[in-house]
């Protein structure tokens, strides 16, 4: 049945729902096709990222308080745990990026915690959201580590300290792990959170079956706490992978 | 028949989360241990310990997607 | 996924809907949604930056700049007033100790002062006493001898008296004489 287009899922389904509808990309407005300019529940959610953001990040600060409130704490303690992380990975040279790598961090966690709303949509869900992310990290380190190191940057592939005729197969592995980067860096995060969701709908659909309900809800409590622990794993390991990739581009060489 | 084949591949996919699981729980294990060894060196290592995760957790989450696309993309 | 079901799950309301043209099982793997969600995300990603690095960053920078100098400065003035403290206490101590020393002396002079005060009123006193006593003496001698001499003068009328009763005619030198000579023996 899997193999059957999404049309025939309605009718066969003895699931009340598909774990995986969650997932889908609706326009918000009518029910038209989705192009490229519509704005659909994506745009939705992340608009609210943006929107949590700029609460957290300028509303919250906006007294600019030597004895914080609440809110600017938080702010506060967002601004130097990205920045303590970028200088204490990627080194001091890198705190120039610190800007890109806290806008990576801050909308990964926004996205991943209202993702976890009921009846939200997850934007980092999403492999297109991902893949962008991931791909802007490896095309900012590559660019920039040829700009910086010329083709000093190919050394991240020579390992120098390795035996002579073992250097070239190690070149292959390095490069084809170089290359994976991004697909590990985006999957991993999309995986994470789509796999935590879908559980989650998995159990809510045995939920419907009355002698299962109450183990299916307490598991469904149990995932949903693992869950605001992944939220902010996933962010923290994506945040922390781009500043160990940045480290590369800016000291090439093992 | 086809359609059952994929089902039982995701299934056998599916046994790479398990793996992973094992894998992630050797870094965690031996993060601990050496922790207990030498607690005022365990605080600087809970960065690699995250990325340490995050890599074994990676090939799980491959493995998951394998069986996430089996079932629903074959 | 879903195969047959037991009629809990059968007869549970509602039916999947699907939105038109829905995705095939995995909505990520739509390809016909990835423009959509990437032209957002850019949007957003942007939106973001430039919220991060003009306003935001910069701003918490500055806060927390402020308050580390803030706590800098604090601290030198606590130190400040520490070091004024410590001075304070060590004057305090040295006023305390002079204090000590100067009620010493005073207590030293006052009992001499009054020593000496009251030597001489001891002093005055007994001379006052000697010269009462003195005085007292020569008042008794005095008396003495008024008495002696009323004494004499007593006798004479009394034996002038008596004679004069015994139906005698007295006589005055001759009285006297007696008398005196009595007194004497």
């Amino acid at each position: 049945m899997a193999t059957e287009t999404a049309a025939a899922h309605g009718e066969e389904g003895g699931l009340v729902f598909h774990p995986m509808d969650q997932f889908i990309v609706k326009p918000l407005f009518g029910d038209g096709a989705v192009h490229w300019y519509t704005i659909t529940n994506a745009t939705l959610w992340m608009a609210l990222a943006v929107i949590a953001i700029f609460a957290l990040m300028v509303l919250a600060t906006s007294r600019r308080a030597t004895i914080p409130s609440k809110g600017q704490s938080i702010a506060e303690l967002a601004y130097g745990f990205v920045y303590k992380m970028v200088e204490d990975v990627a080194g001091k040279d890198a705190v120039g990026f610190f800007p890109y790598v806290m806008t990576l961090f801050m909308f990964i966690v926004f996205a991943n915690f209202l993702g976890l709303l009921p009846m939200s949509f997850t934007t980092t869900s999403h492999f297109a959201v991902t893949v962008v992310l991931a791909l802007a990290v490896f095309l900012t380190v590559t660019i920039y580590g040829f700009m910086k190191n010329g083709s000093k940057f190919l050394g991240l592939f020579w390992v120098s300290s390795a035996p002579l005729p073992l250097r070239p197969i190690l070149a292959i592995i390095e490069l084809i792990s170089y290359f994976v980067r991004p697909v590990s860096h985006s999957i991993r995060l999309a995986g994470n959170v789509m796999a935590g969701h879908a559980v989650i709908k998995v159990f809510a659909g045995f939920a419907a079956i009355a002698v299962i309900s109450p183990v299916s809800i307490v598991a469904i409590t149990a995932m949903y706490g693992l869950e605001v622990l992944v939220a902010f794993i996933q962010a923290y390991v994506f945040t922390i992978l781009t500043c160990v990739y940045l480290k590369d581009a800016l000291h090439p060489g093992h | 028949m086809e359609g059952q084949l994929a089902h039982i591949g995701a299934g056998l996919a599916a046994i790479g989360s398990g793996a992973a699981a094992i894998g992630v729980g050797n870094v965690a294990g031996n993060f601990l241990a050496g922790a207990l060894r030498n607690p005022s060196a365990a605080a600087s290592q809970t960065a690699t310990l995250f990325i340490g995760i995050a890599f074994a957790e990676a090939l799980g989450i491959f493995s998951f997607l394998v069986a996430l696309l089996l079932m629903f993309a074959v | 996924m879903a195969t047959a079901q037991g009629d809990g799950l059968a007869d549970a309301t509602g039916v999947a809907e699907h939105a038109a043209g829905s995705a095939p099982g995995m909505p990520q793997l739509n390809f016909d949604h990835w423009g959509n969600q990437i032209f957002w995300l850019i949007v957003t990603l942007v939106a973001i930056y430039f919220i991060l690095s003009r306003v935001a960053l910069p701003r918490i920078s500055a806060v927390l700049a402020e308050r580390a100098g803030t706590i800098t400065n604090d601290i030198a003035a606590a130190e400040d007033l520490k070091r004024k403290a410590q001075e304070a206490e060590a004057a305090y101590e040295k006023a305390l100790a002079d204090a000590r020393v100067e009620a010493n002396k005073i207590v030293a002079d006052t009992r001499a002062e009054i020593q000496a005060d009251l030597d001489k009123a001891t002093a005055k006193a007994d001379a006052e006493i000697a010269a009462k006593a003195a005085e007292g003496e020569k008042a008794i001698a005095e008396i003495r001898a008024n008495a002696l001499e009323n004494i004499e003068v007593v006798a004479k009328d009394t034996a002038e008296a008596v004679i004069t009763s015994l139906g005698f005619t007295a006589d005055a030198k001759a009285v006297d004489a007696a008398v005196t000579s009595r007194m004497k023996g």
